[in-house]
C-alpha cells in the first residue's frame, strides 16, 4: 500500500519535465504500470490527487496504461502472456521462462502547456 | 491504516475530476519520457550501494511478512557466526526500538529505523540511518524491512541481495499469494522448518513448487532459527556472498538483485532518468 509514496516521487519526476520545459501547467500525464511492478493502478488513482495538490500537475489527468506479463519459453521461444501467479509458457508450460514485459512502472508521456508568445 | 495509500478517502472524493483553471490557452506540447517514477529513489539507492562497496561490505534485503522470523534469524546468525564475521542490522518497523535492542542484546551495531505509518523503507531512510552506523570494518550488513509482502519489493535500498522468508505457519501457498516479492527474492528462506511435524498442511516440494509457477530463479533454502543442517547452509550462503562481495570490492564491481521491476525495464527500454 505504497502507492501515495509512487504518486510523490511521480509528481516529482512531473514537475522537473515541467520546469525544464518552461511548462505553465500539466495537463495530462500517461504512466505504464505492470502487473509485476507490485503497485495497484486504481490505488494509484486513488493517491494521485493527494500527491498532486498544489503542484504544478494539480489539474491534470492520469491515465495509467497497464501491461500483461509477457513471457519468452527458454525451451519453445514462444512469446506467451502470463499471469503474475503463473510465470510459465502459455504454448508448452515449462517454467524456464524470461519475462519481457510485465515489470514496470515508467513515467511515459508528459503533455504540458507553455505560455504562448506575447499573451502578456 | 496505511497512511501511504490514501485508502481511507471514499472513491467518489478522490475520482471527482478537478476543475481545470480557466485562462488564456497557451501551447499545448506532449513530451516524451520514459523514466522510472522511482528514478530518484534508484539514484539514492545506489549511492547506498556505493557507499556499501567503496567499504566492502555486503548489503542484505531482508523481507518477509511480519512474524515470518526476521529477527530471530539474525539472532541465531550473530550468535552462530561468534564473531567471525563482522554484522550490523539496520531494523526497519512502524514503531518501537524492540528489534533493535534484541540485535544489540546480541552485540553488534543496530539502528533502528521507525516509520511511522509507511509501509516500507526506501533508500533515503536507510540512506540516514547509514549516518549512524559506520559501515567502515563490516562484513555485512542486514537491512531488516517492515515486516510486509508487498511494498517494500518496490523500493530499491542500495543491498546486494534480497532474501524473503517464507515460515511454515503462513502456507505453502504464500509465493501464489504474494507473487512480486517472493519473485524479487535472490534467496528464499523456508523459516520454522522446526514446525513441520506440528503443520502437516505445509509441504516444503509445495512451497518450491509454487516458487517456481511465480518464476522464482534464486536459491531456496529450509532451515530453522533454532540451528541444524538448514541453518549450517545457510551460514555456508552467507560466506558465500560475503567472499563473492570481497572479490567484487577488489575487481572494483558491484551486483545488484536479480529482479530489480523497474529499473531493469527502464533500461532494457532504453530509457534513463534524464536529469
Amino acid at each position: 500500500m505504497h502507492e501515495l509514496s509512487v504518486c510523490q516521487a511521480l509528481i516529482e519526476q512531473v514537475e522537473r519535465v515541467a520546469r525544464e520545459n518552461d511548462a505553465s501547467r500539466v495537463v495530462s500525464i500517461v504512466i505504464s504500470v505492470g502487473p509485476l511492478s507490485g503497485v495497484e493502478p486504481q490505488l494509484l488513482e486513488h493517491a494521485y490527487p493527494l500527491a498532486a495538490a498544489g503542484t504544478i500537475a494539480e489539474h491534470a489527468t492520469l491515465t495509467v496504461e497497464t501491461v500483461p506479463v509477457r513471457v519468452r519459453c527458454r525451451k519453445c521461444a514462444a512469446e506467451t502472456v502470463a499471469e503474475p501467479n503463473r510465470i510459465v509458457c502459455g504454448a508448452c508450460g515449462d517454467w524456464q521462462v524470461d519475462v519481457t514485459e510485465g515489470e514496470e512502472m515508467l513515467l511515459r508521456r508528459v503533455e504540458i502547456e507553455t505560455e504562448a508568445a506575447g499573451v502578456h | 491504516m496505511c497512511r501511504d495509500c490514501g485508502c481511507s478517502l471514499g472513491p467518489a472524493a478522490t475520482r471527482a475530476p478537478l476543475a481545470a483553471p480557466a485562462g488564456v490557452a497557451g501551447k499545448i506540447e506532449t513530451i516524451e519520457v520514459i523514466t522510472a517514477i522511482l528514478g530518484e529513489n534508484d539514484r539514492v539507492a545506489a549511492h547506498n550501494r556505493g557507499h556499501f562497496d567503496g567499504h566492502g561490505v555486503l548489503a542484505l534485503n531482508l523481507m518477509s511478512s511480519p512474524g515470518a522470523g526476521k529477527t530471530a534469524l539474525l539472532e541465531a546468525t550473530i550468535r552462530a557466526l561468534d564473531g567471525r564475521l563482522r554484522v550490523a542490522v539496520v531494523e526497519g518497523d512502524l514503531a518501537t526500538e524492540n528489534d533493535a535492542q534484541r540485535i544489540r542484546a546480541c552485540g553488534v551495531p543496530a539502528v533502528q529505523i521507525t516509520t511511522g505509518n509507511a509501509c516500507h523503507l526506501d533508500a533515503t531512510m536507510v540512506h540516514d540511518a547509514l549516518h549512524d552506523l559506520p559501515l567502515a570494518g563490516l562484513d555485512v550488513l542486514f537491512i531488516e524491512n517492515v515486516g510486509n509482502l508487498v511494498c517494500p519489493a518496490s523500493f530499491d535500498l542500495g543491498q546486494h541481495r534480497n532474501l524473503t522468508l517464507l515460515s511454515v505457519p503462513e502456507g505453502d501457498d504464500k509465493p501464489a499469494k504474494y507473487p512480486v516479492m517472493f519473485r524479487a527474492a535472490d534467496l528464499c528462506l523456508i523459516t520454522k522448518t522446526d514446525l513441520l511435524a506440528y503443520i502437516t498442511e505445509f509441504t516444503t516440494a509445495r512451497a518450491r513448487d509454487s516458487l517456481r509457477q511465480i518464476g522464482f530463479g534464486g536459491e531456496t533454502l529450509e532451515l530453522t532459527s533454532r540451528g541444524g543442517e538448514g541453518f549450517d547452509a545457510w551460514l555456508a550462503w552467507l560466506d558465500r556472498e560475503v567472499e563473492a562481495q570481497r572479490s567484487r570490492k577488489r575487481q572494483g564491481e558491484t551486483a545488484r538483485p536479480k529482479i530489480q521491476p523497474e529499473g531493469a525495464h527502464a533500461h532494457a527500454a532504453g530509457g534513463r532518468p534524464h536529469r
